[in-house]
């Protein structure tokens, strides 16, 4: 499994370069992802990422956006203004998390 | 006298009782199926019905003919699982008990979920053909076709068939080019994932022939709604798709009641362990064919080659025992590539779908993601196999297992 320094600390990531570990993760990890794929975090960033983080210690797998949109509260619209094109893909990237699936 | 009840007599549901009735003996166990409909649909059919292939009456049977005797057939519609009280509840009022739950109800299109889908243009110039009544609306529309913008869309996946909307393309282009009006149409192809497949080798190949067609092919687009007055869809990162016929498959969802009955995920399908289909929540309740959440294709081959393993682990899960067959998501899919050709997929939850020969390794007589006449053949002998093989449980000779014999890895990096 490939590692990257990110935000002066070393993860493990996989062949996209998504986190592979839950642990590994953190603001400052997260803020440096972020920045990776051309976002700066606001605090609504921040919210979406949160729950995506707590979804998935309960669940054990990545809300779509769907989910993120019924069950967190935050429109799709929304998410796709704050990670432009791919939401998806983009927010559980900068949430340290696989990508959701669904892609069967 | 223990009770097993199964809801819905589609393919899983009927594919269940067929086994197991045979295994459970009459004296100890009472087989109750219900089913809402008295017509079992071949629903692989639905995707020739728009191009006059196959006609509405080839699609149908009753579906009483395919419940064995010893099973009681009810004709009924679910309101709700009462999974505390080992209970469910018909919409007429009717209450039925059970020892052991099989949730066999599938999985449907729900246009109304995407606003503007179901509206003016519904079944006029906006499609679709995963419904008996769609396909069959859809060929009157296509018989009327002179040319224009046709556009192929897939609202969210996971959908039944995954690879359907691409046949659909493939059969379009075949059908209107035969009819000297591929020229004049505009064929796009509309998709949230990022190619034309979810797994990377098919999609490269899939994606190759949408290219050779000179179909367009519009990426990662979620739908916001469809605007039936300006006849274009739009997506939530505010790009347009003008139509004149979309052909679209809308938003897939498990039934209601399992929403009601706190059974089900955000789309309603029942949580299951992936390799037993043993509900999470609770020991007495599994989910067969496209109900359940395991992230396989939702597919009537998923739906068989699970059917496989199942009675056996059923048969040890009421004695107490552990079940030992465990299933690997396997899928087995012809892909109809029109002019009478077809590619077939074999894959599972870890081995995405590889070029090769099946079932016999280096023979065939079928090629895997390669476009041959045999592959056609196999898709349409299929329909006589599902009806007189298939749903009645007889053993097909195929493993239920996938196996990597036979495929070519080369192309994985």
């Amino acid at each position: 499994m490939p590692t990257a320094t990110i935000a002066g600390q070393e993860v493990q990531i996989n062949d996209e370069g998504f986190l592979t570990e839950y642990d590994e993760w953190n603001e400052d990890v997260g803020a440096e992802l972020a920045q990776n794929i051309g976002i700066a975090m606001t605090d609504q960033h921040w919210a979406v990422v949160k729950f995506l983080r707590e979804d998935f210690k309960e669940k054990n797998q990545t809300a779509t956006t769907r989910r993120v949109d019924k069950v967190g509260g935050f429109p799709t619209k929304l998410q796709f203004q704050l990670f432009p094109k791919k939401p998806g893909k983009k927010m559980s990237y900068v949430a340290g998390l696989p990508k959701p699936h669904g892609c069967v | 006298m223990n009770k097993l009840l199964v809801l819905g007599a589609g393919t899983a549901g009927t594919m269940a009782v067929n086994k197991l009735r045979p295994k459970l003996p009459e004296a100890q166990w009472d087989i109750t199926i219900v089913e809402q409909q008295s017509t079992h649909y071949y629903q692989p059919g639905y995707l020739f019905i728009p191009f006059g292939t196959y006609q509405p009456d080839e699609v149908t049977k009753p579906t009483q003919r395919f419940i064995p005797e010893g099973v009681n057939l009810l004709q009924g519609e679910i309101d709700q699982v009462f999974p505390d009280e080992n209970r469910v509840l018909l919409c007429d009022g009717r209450s039925l008990d059970y020892d052991y739950l099989l949730i066999a109800t599938g999985t449907t299109p729900r246009p109304d979920e995407t606003p503007g889908m179901a509206e003016g243009e519904w079944r006029k110039s906006v499609h679709e053909f995963y419904t008996f009544e769609g396909a069959t609306a859809l060929a009157d529309t296509l018989k009327r076709w002179d040319g224009g913008r046709l556009v192929v869309h897939v609202t969210e996946m996971p959908i039944k068939c995954p690879v359907a909307p691409l046949e659909f393309t493939f059969l379009a282009d075949a059908f209107l080019t035969q009819r000297g009006l591929r020229d004049k149409t505009e064929l796009t192809y509309v998709t949230p994932l990022e190619g034309a497949f979810t797994k990377p080798v098919a999609s490269a190949h899939l994606g190759d022939m949408l290219n050779t067609r000179g179909v367009h092919v519009e990426p990662d687009f979620m739908i916001e709604s469809v605007d039936p007055e300006g006849k274009k869809i739009v997506s939530y990162d505010e790009r347009e798709v003008p139509f004149d016929l979309l052909v679209t498959v809308p938003l897939n969802m498990g039934a209601d009641y399992i929403a009601k009955s706190g059974l089900g995920d955000d789309l309603n399908y029942v949580p299951v362990d992936p390799f037993t289909l043993l509900s999470k929540e609770h020991e007495n309740i599994f989910a067969i064919g496209d109900a359940s959440d395991i992230p396989a294709s939702k597919a009537g081959s998923v739906a068989h080659f699970a059917m496989d393993l199942f009675p056996e682990n059923f048969l040890n899960h009421i004695q107490g025992l552990p079940m030992t067959q465990f299933f690997d998501g396997h899928a087995n899919c012809f892909v109809e590539s029109g002019n009478n050709k077809g590619l077939l997929i074999d894959f599972n939850y870890d081995t995405e779908p590889l070029p090769g020969k099946y079932p016999l390794p280096g023979i065939g007589p079928f090629s895997l993601l390669k476009e041959t006449e045999i592959n056609h053949w196999g898709k349409l002998m299929f329909r006589w196999m599902y009806w007189n093989l298939l749903l009645p449980g007889k053993e097909l000779p195929l493993p239920a297992l996938m196996s990597m014999a036979g495929k070519d890895t080369a192309d994985l990096s």
